[in-house]
C-alpha cells in the first residue's frame, strides 16, 4: 500500500503544476538566526529543556481593554482625558480648601457616580469581549501525546511545538507549519475569510519531506527543528528553515496555516504550532477600527466651550462685584459691614486686599457656576446612544431570513449621525447586487442564445418597447418563446439560461456544433473551482473564487459538460461523446494556470487533451481580448462586439471566451521562460510572469461572449426611490460600461425619467487616436482638457435648468474621474456633482485607492456627512474613510463588516437604518443635548440671581446636596428617557415621508439659532423662577402663625420650581409619551419630595439646614405652593405660546405629519402640496422637485 | 443543485453545522425577539399641540388663575399692617450728621418714642417684626461663621472652625454662641403701650419648633459671650440655656435676601382701628454705618400669611396674559384659518399637480 502511494505521489510531484517553482532557499533565509528571525520551534518536543527556556507565549488569547488588575487605574484615565471630566476633577480636589462654596463630599459624589457608571458600561464591554475570549481559548483541538495518540485539549494550552491535529471545517487554533494532510500529497484547502475577507479557498502544501508522515504511528519519532522569523503582521509572507534528518528545508507561507483560517475540502491535517496565542499573525494584525465621532459630537465639544466662556464670564463680573464691595467694607478706619468684621478677616474677604480676594473668588465663581456645565452630559448620552444601537440591533424590520442575520451597529457612537447622511456612496456589486451571479445569455460563432429577460430588460421594456437581442437573430419560429422560461422544470442557482436551440444536447444541430463544444469546454476548464461531491444527492457543487467562474461551470455542467473531479494535474469532465453518443469521462492534463489578476483582466489554462493535443483556453475582458486574436479567429468579430453592447445595455456583465492551439515546440520553449520567470527571486517576478504569460496568450480563435447577471437584491429599486426621495445623492461607484451602468442606474431607480444625464467619458474618437499614438503625455494633457471642458459644459446645464427643477444625474467614467479628481479641477467637479442628484462612476478600478480618494473627496468636499456601503475587502478603506461605513454582510466574506460601523444583511435595509433609526437617533440626541444644556443654565443661572442679592459673596442658595443631586437624580432619567424613547413619528409615518429626512440633513434641529434659542430659554426660566419666586415669598410672613421665609426656604422653593420647570418643560418638549416618560418625569418630581424628606429626617448634624424643612417649613406653608404653582406655569408659558404659534404659523414638516396623523388625514402623497412647502421655511429648498 | 454555494460560505462563523437553509430553526435563529419594547412600539400618547388644546390649556390656565389671584389678592388685602420705618427717624437732631458716633457711643441716650395709630381692626395675634434693609445675612463669610456642634450641645463647646474672629476670647476660651452671626445679634427693643397700660410682648414660640428642638442645646449656656473689644449686639443672659433664647435662633436662621423681616414677638391683644400705640425703641443696633434702614413692623396673618399683594397680583397678570394668549389665537384662527386640515386646502389631494418619481 505505501509503496503504491509513493509511486502516485511521484508521478503528481513531478508533473504538479501549481508547484512548477520548488521552494528554494531566497535571500531572505540568509538572515535566519539574525535580529527578527530568531524564533526557534522544537518540533513534538514542547517539554524539551531547551524549549521550556525559550518560554514563547501560551495560546491564550486576550482581547480585552482591561485586565482585573489594571481596571481601575486604566479606565480612571480614559475617563479623565475628557476636558469636563478633569475640570470636575479639579474642581473635587479644590474643594477640600476653603475656597468652596460648597462641601467637598457634595462635588465629590456626584462625580464618582458619574464615572462609576461610565466604568461600569467600559467594564460591561469589556466583560462580553472576555466571553468571546473565553469561548475562543476552550475550543478543543486534538493534540499529540505520547503513544501515538491525540487527545483533545482546549486552545489555550497549546504550546510552540505541539503537534495537532486539524479536521475539516475546524479552526486553526495556532498559526502551524503544514506536516501532511489526508491527501497524499500533503496539500489541503483553507478559507481565510476571517483574515482577509476572501472566500476563495487556498491552497496549501506541505514539505515534500513531511507529507508521507500522515497517520499517527509516524510521529512516534518524529522530530524536528524550525528556525523562523519573530512574530509579525504580514500575512502573506513568511521566512524559515525547517532542520528535519540532519537536512535544512525552506519553509515558505505555502506551508504555513494561519490561525482563524478554516480547513475546507480537506479530511484532517497535522501542523505543528510555531506561533501561539498573541504571536500569531491574525492577532498582531488586530488594530481597533478607527474611531469616529459624530457631527454632533463635534458641536456639542463647541457648547461646552460656549458654556465654559458664560462661566468664566459670569465668575468675573461676580469678582468684579465682589471686589468692589469688599473694598467699601473699610474706608479711612470706618468699618461698613462691620458684621462681617473687615478688621479681622481672612485673605478671601479682606478689603485691604480687595483684588486677591476677587481673584480666589473667581475661582470660587468657577466652581458655584459649574453647573453650568451639565457633569452627565457625556455619561448620559453614552448610555442613550448604547441603548440606541440595541434598538437597532434588535430591529427586527431589519433582520435578513435568507441569511440569518439581524443588523449589527458595532459602534454606538454615530447613531445620530445616521440621520444626517448627505451623500451615500455605493459600491454596486454585492452592495445592490446580489453578487450571484446567473448565466442567462450568450454569444456563440456570432449567434446570440438565451431568452431569458433580465431584470434591467424588464425595466428597459416597461420604458420603451424593447426587443431582446435573440429575437432579430431567431427565426420565424422564435416568437413564440417570448416567455418561456419554464422550459426546465427545476431553477438552479446561478444558471439561468433558457433556449431550446442549446439544450438537452440540442447544441449538435447548430450550425457551428464544433465551436460550440469548444466553448461550453473553456467554460468547464478554464477555472479555479473545485468540485464537491454531495454524497446523498449526488449532486455537484462547486467552491468558486468568484460567482462569475461558478455560473460558469455551472453552464457548462448544465450544457452536457460536466467538471466532476479535479486534481493537481488533471481535470475531469463528463461529456458527451460524440461517436457512441453516451456520457464518458475525460481527462485533461492541466499543465499551466495563468491566473486571473485585475491587471491582466484575463485567465487562461493550458491543457493536454486526450487527443494529447495542446490546447490554450482563455477568457477575459472584451477590452483585452479583441486585441489577442489571430486575424484568422476574428471571423465573429463584429457580430460578438455588437452582442457585447446589447447585453450591457442589458445590465449583463461580458466575457469574451476563446482558445487556441499550441505546438510541442512553441509550448516547451514557452514553458522552459515561464518556469525561468516564475523561479526567480527578483521583486518583479511576478512582472516577469505576466510578461511570459502575455507572450502565449496571443493568436487566439474567437469562439463567442459569455453574460451573466447579478441580479438587483430585494428591494433595492424601492430603497432608493425612497432615498432619493429623502434628499439624499446617491454615488455608485461600479466597474461596468457606461451602458451597463446606466441601464442599472435605471433599473435600481437612481436615475428616473425626467432626468437629465450628464455623461462625462474620454471614449472619444480624439482622445482614442491620441491613445494609438502612445505618448502619455499628450493623452493626460487631452484628457485633461476634454474633461474639463465636459463638466463645464455640465455645468452650464445645470445652471441654466435651475428654474425649472429638473434633476440631473451624473455619469462619469473610471478614466475622467481620475483626471476630474485633479487639483484643478476637483472643485468644478464637486460643484457639478453635488448639485446632482445621483453620480454613476462606472469603469472604475475596484483598487481601495480610487474608491477611498473619490470618498474623501465627496467628504471633504462636501462638509457633510458621507455614508459609505460595500460588502467587499476592497470596499474596507472607502468604509474607513467615510463619516459612516455600513458593511453588507453578504457574500463576500466579512472584511468589510470588519470595517465597518454598521452592518447590515441587504441594502434595502439600509432605507430603515436611515430614515427610521437615523432620523429618530439624530432627533433624540439634538433634543437631549439642547435640553441638557437648557437645564443646567436654569438652574446655574439662579445661583447666579441669587448672587447679585447675597453682594456675589459665593454664597449658594440651595443646600450642598440638593445641587449635587441635581443633575444625577432629579433631571437625568427623563434626558435619557428623552434619548431614548422619543419619536417624533412612527417609523411608519418615517418611511412614508422621507422628506422628514432633510430635518437631519439640514441639520435643523442642532443648528446655532436653536442652540442659543434654547439657552436663552434657560436663562429666562431662571430669571422668572428667581424673581417670581423670591417677590413672592419674602418679606412677609408666609404662613398664618407669622413666620417668615430664611435663607434655606427660599432655597427649597427655588429648587422646587427648577425641578418641576425642567421637567415639565421636558414632558411638553416630548412627542411621544409611553408609561417609560411618565414614570421618569413624574417620578423625578416625586422622588425630589421624597428626598427632602428622608434628608430632612435625618438629624441636623447631616442635614444641617435642611432639617425638616419641608414637614415643618413648606408643606404647612400655603405660600409655598402657590409659589411653585404660579412659578411653575409663568416659566413654562414662553416657551408653550412659542410652540403653539409656531406649530401653527411656521410649522416644522414633522409638525404638519403629526397634524395628520392625528387627524387621521394621510394622503397617500408624501409630498406637500406647494401652499404647505412655501410654509416650510426651514427646509431649504434643494429638495427633490415633483 | 448548489445550495451550499458561494452564499453559504459567507457567514455563520462559528456554526460547524455550515447549514444555510433558509428557513432556519427557531431555536438558533438570530431573528431579534419581538417586544414592544425593542420595537419600539409601546403603547404612547402622543400629544400634539393643536389649536384646540392650546386654546384649552391657556383658557384653563387664565380662569384658573385670576380667582386664585383674587383670592390672594382678598386675603392680602385682610392682613393689616403698620410698618414704620425708625432709622433716620429716631436719631436726635443734633447728631444727625454724625449717626455713627451718636450709635456707637455708650453713653447717648438711644430711647425713642413714638406713637403709632392702627389704622383698621387687628385681629390678634398680633405679629412685632423688626426689618432691616442692606444687611447682608447671606454673606458667605457670614452664613459660614457659626458652629452647629455648639449650638447642639455643651460638648461640642470647642469646636469653632469657622468662628474666627469671634471664636475665642483673647485667652483663648471658647466664646459660646460663637461667630459673627450671633454675636451681631440685633439688639434693639421695643416697648408697646396702649393708652399707658402696658402692652405684653410675648417672646414665646418665635422661633422655629426644631431649631428649638433639635440645634440649640438646653444644656448650652452663653459663655464669654460679647466680652471682647468689640461688642457687635445684644448680649445674651448666660443663665438662660440657648434653646430657650429665641431671640437668638431667629436671628441664627440667616436670612435670604438683604432686606429681612425677623419675628421679635406677639401681643396676644387685639387692637381696635385708630387706637393710638406708643412705641418706646431702644434704637441701638447699627445699621448706620452700611446705611441700613430699619423697621418696626405690626402684621396680623391671614392664611396667606403676611400681607403680600405681589401673588395676587401675579396669579391676575399672568391668568390675564393666558386668557389674553387665547383670545388672540382664537382671533388669528378665525380670522387666517391654517392651510391643514381645512377641507378646502385637500383638493390638491384629488388633484395630482406633484407626481411621483
Amino acid at each position: 500500500m505505501a509503496g503504491y502511494r509513493k509511486r502516485i505521489k511521484l508521478r503528481f510531484r513531478k508533473l504538479y503544476s501549481f508547484s512548477c517553482c520548488k521552494s528554494t532557499f531566497g535571500d531572505d533565509h540568509a538572515q535566519i538566526g539574525q535580529r527578527g528571525y530568531s524564533r526557534v520551534v522544537y518540533c513534538n518536543e514542547p517539554d524539551k529543556p531547551a524549549a521550556m527556556k525559550l518560554d514563547y507565549r501560551g495560546n491564550y488569547v486576550s482581547t480585552t481593554k482591561y485586565t482585573v488588575v489594571n481596571f481601575i487605574p486604566k479606565a480612571l484615565f480614559e475617563q479623565f482625558r475628557r476636558v469636563a471630566n478633569i475640570y470636575f476633577l479639579v474642581v473635587a480636589f479644590v474643594s477640600f480648601s476653603p475656597l468652596a462654596p460648597y462641601s467637598a463630599p457634595s462635588i465629590i459624589v456626584p462625580l464618582i457616580v458619574v464615572i462609576g457608571a461610565t466604568m461600569v458600561k467600559e467594564g460591561v464591554e469589556d466583560w462580553r469581549r472576555r466571553k468571546q475570549d473565553i469561548e475562543a481559548n476552550n475550543r478543543k483541538v486534538k493534540v499529540y501525546v505520547k503513544n501515538n495518540t491525540f487527545n483533545e485539549t482546549k486552545w489555550k494550552n497549546l504550546r510552540v511545538g505541539d503537534l495537532v491535529k486539524v479536521h475539516k471545517d475546524e479552526y486553526f487554533p495556532a498559526d502551524l507549519l503544514l506536516l501532511s494532510s489526508s491527501d497524499e500529497d500533503g496539500i489541503c484547502y483553507v478559507e481565510t475569510m476571517n483574515l482577509d475577507g476572501e472566500t476563495n479557498l487556498k491552497l496549501k502544501h506541505s514539505l515534500e519531506v513531511t507529507a508521507p508522515l500522515c497517520d499517527e504511528q509516524s510521529f512516534q519519532n518524529f522530530k524536528a527543528e524550525i528556525k523562523c522569523e519573530d512574530p509579525n503582521e504580514h500575512l502573506y509572507t513568511f521566512v524559515g528553515t525547517f532542520y528535519y534528518d540532519g537536512n535544512q528545508y525552506p519553509i515558505s507561507p505555502q506551508q504555513i496555516l494561519l490561525r482563524d483560517s478554516k480547513l475546507k475540502n480537506t479530511d484532517y491535517i497535522y501542523g505543528v504550532v510555531i506561533f501561539t496565542g498573541h504571536d500569531t499573525k491574525v492577532m498582531q494584525n488586530a488594530t481597533d477600527p478607527p474611531s469616529k465621532r459624530s457631527e454632533i459630537e463635534r458641536k456639542m465639544d463647541k457648547i461646552v466651550y460656549v458654556l465654559f466662556t458664560t462661566l468664566i464670564l459670569t465668575s468675573f463680573t461676580g469678582s468684579v462685584f465682589f471686589g468692589t464691595e469688599t473694598k467699601k467694607d473699610i474706608s479711612g478706619g470706618k468699618y461698613r459691614r462691620w458684621y462681617l468684621r473687615p478688621d479681622d478677616t481672612t485673605v478671601f474677604y479682606d478689603p485691604k486686599r480687595a483684588p486677591l480676594a476677587a481673584f480666589l473668588h473667581f475661582l470660587t465663581g468657577l466652581m458655584l457656576y459649574g453647573y453650568l456645565i451639565p457633569i452627565s452630559l457625556y455619561v448620559s448620552i453614552e448610555i442613550v446612544k448604547v441603548l440606541q444601537s440595541i434598538f437597532i440591533n434588535k430591529d427586527q424590520d431589519m433582520y435578513d431570513e435568507e441569511t440569518d442575520r439581524p443588523a449589527y451597529a458595532r459602534t454606538s457612537n454615530l447613531s445620530e449621525e445616521l440621520g444626517q447622511v448627505y451623500t451615500i456612496l455605493s459600491d454596486k456589486t454585492g452592495t445592490l447586487t446580489c453578487n450571484s451571479m446567473e448565466f442567462v445569455k450568450c454569444s456563440i460563432a456570432g449567434v446570440a442564445y438565451g431568452r431569458g429577460m433580465t431584470e434591467v430588460e424588464r425595466d428597459l421594456a416597461k420604458r420603451r418597447v424593447y426587443r431582446p437581442l435573440e429575437m432579430d437573430d431567431s427565426s420565424s419560429d422564435a416568437p413564440v418563446h417570448i416567455d418561456d422560461t419554464v422550459d426546465s422544470g427545476k431553477s438552479i442557482k446561478g444558471f439561468n439560461f433558457r433556449d431550446k436551440r442549446l439544450m438537452n444536447g440540442q447544441w449538435v444541430n447548430e450550425p457551428h456544433p464544433d465551436i460550440i463544444e469548444r466553448f461550453f469546454l473553456v467554460l468547464a476548464i478554464c477555472h479555479t473551482a473545485i468540485p464537491e461531491m454531495d454524497k446523498e444527492s449526488v449532486e455537484i457543487s462547486y467552491e468558486a473564487e468568484s460567482p462569475d467562474e461558478a455560473a460558469f461551470v455551472i453552464a457548462a455542467r448544465e450544457l452536457g459538460f460536466e467538471f466532476f473531479e479535479r486534481t493537481q494535474t488533471t481535470i475531469l469532465l463528463h461529456e458527451l461523446d460524440h461517436a457512441s453518443g453516451k456520457i464518458v469521462a475525460r481527462v485533461y492534463r492541466l499543465l499551466h494556470v495563468l491566473e486571473f489578476s485585475s491587471s491582466r483582466k484575463r485567465m487562461s489554462v493550458i491543457v493536454r487533451n486526450e487527443e494529447n493535443q495542446l490546447l490554450l483556453l482563455c477568457k477575459g475582458a472584451d477590452s483585452v481580448m479583441f486585441e489577442r486574436l489571430s486575424p484568422r479567429g476574428r471571423h465573429f468579430e463584429a457580430k460578438a462586439r455588437e452582442h457585447i453592447k446589447r447585453y450591457a445595455e442589458a445590465g449583463l456583465r461580458t466575457l469574451v471566451i476563446a482558445y487556441r492551439e499550441l505546438s510541442e515546440d512553441e509550448f516547451r520553449t514557452w514553458e522552459d521562460e515561464f518556469l525561468k520567470a516564475k523561479t526567480s527571486v527578483t521583486a518583479e517576478r511576478d512582472a516577469l510572469a505576466d510578461e511570459v504569460a502575455d507572450k502565449i496568450e496571443r493568436d487566439l480563435i474567437l469562439l463567442g461572449v459569455t453574460a451573466v447577471e447579478d441580479k438587483l437584491q430585494k428591494g433595492v429599486p424601492e430603497c432608493i426611490d425612497k432615498l432619493a426621495q429623502a434628499g439624499i445623492k446617491i454615488w455608485v461607484l461600479t466597474g461596468d460600461k457606461i451602458e451597463t451602468a446606466v441601464n442599472i442606474g435605471y433599473a435600481c431607480n437612481l436615475l428616473r425619467q425626467g432626468m437629465k444625464q450628464i455623461v462625462i467619458t474620454l471614449d472619444s474618437p480624439g482622445i482614442e487616436a491620441l491613445e494609438k499614438q502612445g505618448d502619455k503625455e499628450a493623452i493626460a494633457r487631452a484628457s485633461l482638457e476634454s474633461v474639463k471642458k465636459q463638466i463645464i459644459e455640465g455645468g452650464s446645464q445645470l445652471s441654466s435648468a435651475k428654474e425649472s427643477s429638473i434633476q440631473f444625474g451624473l455619469i462619469i467614467d473610471g478614466k475622467s474621474l481620475a483626471f476630474a479628481l485633479d487639483k484643478n479641477l476637483e472643485n468644478l467637479f464637486l460643484e457639478l456633482a453635488i448639485n446632482c442628484s445621483s453620480v454613476i462612476c462606472c469603469r472604475t478600478s475596484p483598487k481601495q485607492k480610487a474608491l477611498v480618494s473619490v470618498t474623501k473627496m465627496v467628504k471633504i468636499g462636501t462638509g457633510k456627512t458621507t455614508l459609505a456601503v460595500g460588502d467587499g475587502a476592497n470596499d474596507v478603506g472607502m468604509l474607513q474613510e467615510a463619516d459612516i461605513g455600513v458593511g453588507i454582510s453578504g457574500v463576500e466574506g466579512r472584511q468589510a463588516v470588519m470595517a465597518s460601523d454598521y452592518a447590515i444583511a441587504q441594502f434595502r435595509f439600509l432605507e430603515r437604518l436611515l430614515l427610521v433609526h437615523g432620523h429618530w437617533c439624530y432627533r433624540r440626541i439634538a433634543m437631549m443635548i439642547c435640553y441638557f444644556f437648557y437645564k443646567n443654565i436654569t438652574f446655574g443661572f439662579t445661583l447666579f440671581w441669587f448672587e447679585a442679592y447675597a453682594s456675589f459673596s459665593g454664597q449658594p442658595a440651595y443646600n450642598d446636596w440638593y445641587m449635587s443631586c441635581y443633575n444625577v437624580f432629579f433631571t437625568s432619567l427623563p434626558v435619557i428617557a428623552l434619548g431614548v424613547f422619543d419619536q417624533d413619528v412612527s417609523a411608519r409615518l418615517c418611511l412614508k415621508y422621507p422628506l422628514l429626512y432633510q430635518e437631519g440633513v439640514q441639520n435643523i434641529l442642532f443648528s446655532w439659532p436653536r442652540i442659543f434659542g434654547w439657552m436663552c430659554n434657560g436663562v429666562l426660566s431662571s430669571i422668572i423662577i428667581f424673581f417670581l419666586t423670591s417677590n413672592s415669598i419674602i418679606d412677609q410672613a408666609i404662613r398664618r402663625d407669622g413666620q417668615v421665609a430664611d435663607l434655606e426656604f427660599l432655597g427649597v422653593t427655588m429648587y422646587t420650581c427648577v425641578v418641576w420647570v425642567v421637567n415639565c418643560q421636558m414632558a411638553l418638549s416630548i412627542n411621544y409619551f409611553t408609561w417609560i416618560q411618565h414614570f421618569f418625569i413624574w417620578g423625578s418630581i416625586a422622588f425630589w419630595y421624597i428626598f427632602l424628606v428622608v434628608y430632612g429626617s435625618l438629624p441636623p448634624r447631616v442635614s444641617s439646614t435642611a432639617y425638616k424643612v419641608l414637614v415643618e417649613a413648606c408643606v404647612p406653608s400655603p405660600l409655598y405652593w402657590l409659589t411653585t404653582l404660579l412659578v411653575v406655569i409663568s416659566t413654562l408659558l414662553p416657551y408653550f405660546s412659542y410652540r403653539a404659534f409656531q406649530t401653527e404659523f411656521r410649522p416644522m414638516y414633522h409638525d404638519i405629519i403629526q397634524r395628520r396623523r392625528s387627524e387621521g388625514s394621510e394622503p397617500e402623497m408624501p409630498e406637500l402640496p406647494n401652499q404647505v412647502k412655501v410654509r416650510m421655511h426651514h427646509l431649504k429648498a434643494n429638495l427633490r422637485a415633483e | 443543485m448548489n445550495t451550499k454555494g458561494a452564499t453559504s460560505s459567507g457567514g455563520n462563523d462559528g456554526n460547524p453545522s455550515d447549514s444555510a437553509s433558509p428557513p432556519p430553526s427557531k431555536k438558533n435563529s438570530k431573528r431579534p425577539k419581538y417586544s414592544r419594547f425593542t420595537q419600539q412600539e409601546l403603547p404612547a400618547c402622543k400629544p400634539i399641540l393643536t389649536p384646540g388644546w392650546v386654546i384649552t390649556a391657556f383658557t384653563v390656565v387664565g380662569i384658573l388663575f385670576i380667582p386664585i389671584g383674587l383670592v390672594c389678592l382678598f386675603a392680602s388685602e385682610r392682613v393689616v399692617e403698620i410698618v414704620y420705618q425708625y432709622e433716620a427717624d429716631c436719631v436726635p437732631a443734633d447728631y444727625s450728621n454724625n449717626v455713627l458716633a451718636y450709635i456707637q457711643s455708650s453713653d447717648t441716650n438711644k430711647t425713642c418714642t413714638r406713637t403709632l395709630t392702627v389704622p383698621k381692626y387687628m385681629k390678634n395675634p398680633v405679629f412685632i417684626y423688626y426689618q432691616l434693609d442692606n444687611f447682608y445675612q447671606n454673606h458667605r463669610r457670614y452664613v459660614k461663621s457659626r458652629s452647629d456642634t455648639q449650638l447642639r450641645s455643651k460638648a461640642g463647646e470647642r469646636e469653632i472652625k469657622n468662628c474666627p474672629p469671634e471664636g475665642t476670647t483673647k485667652s483663648g476660651d471658647p466664646i459660646v454662641p460663637c461667630g459673627l452671626i450671633a454675636w451681631s445679634l440685633f439688639n434693639d427693643t421695643y416697648g408697646f403701650s396702649l393708652e399707658n397700660e402696658v402692652l405684653n410682648v410675648s417672646k414665646k414660640n418665635i422661633a422655629w419648633k426644631s431649631d428649638q428642638e433639635h440645634k440649640f442645646g438646653s444644656d448650652v449656656y452663653p459663655k464669654n459671650f460679647q466680652s471682647g473689644g468689640l461688642i457687635g449686639g445684644a448680649k445674651l443672659n448666660s443663665s438662660i440655656p440657648l434653646s430657650e433664647q429665641e431671640d437668638l435662633i431667629v436671628w441664627m436662621r440667616t436670612a435670604a435676601l438683604p432686606t429681612f423681616r425677623k419675628l421679635y414677638g406677639k401681643i396676644e391683644k387685639e387692637l381696635q382701628a385708630n387706637e393710638n400705640i406708643t412705641v418706646v425703641i431702644q434704637n441701638n443696633y447699627n445699621t448706620y454705618s452700611f446705611g441700613g434702614g430699619k423697621k418696626l413692623v405690626l402684621s396680623t396673618t391671614g392664611w396667606i400669611g403676611g400681607k403680600n399683594d405681589f401673588l395676587g397680583i401675579a396669579y391676575l397678570t399672568v391668568g390675564g396674559l393666558c386668557l389674553f394668549l387665547a383670545i388672540s389665537f382664537i382671533l388669528v384662527y378665525v380670522v387666517k384659518p391654517r392651510p391643514l386640515g381645512d377641507p378646502s386646502y385637500l383638493s390638491w389631494n384629488r388633484n395630482p399637480s406633484g407626481h411621483l418619481n
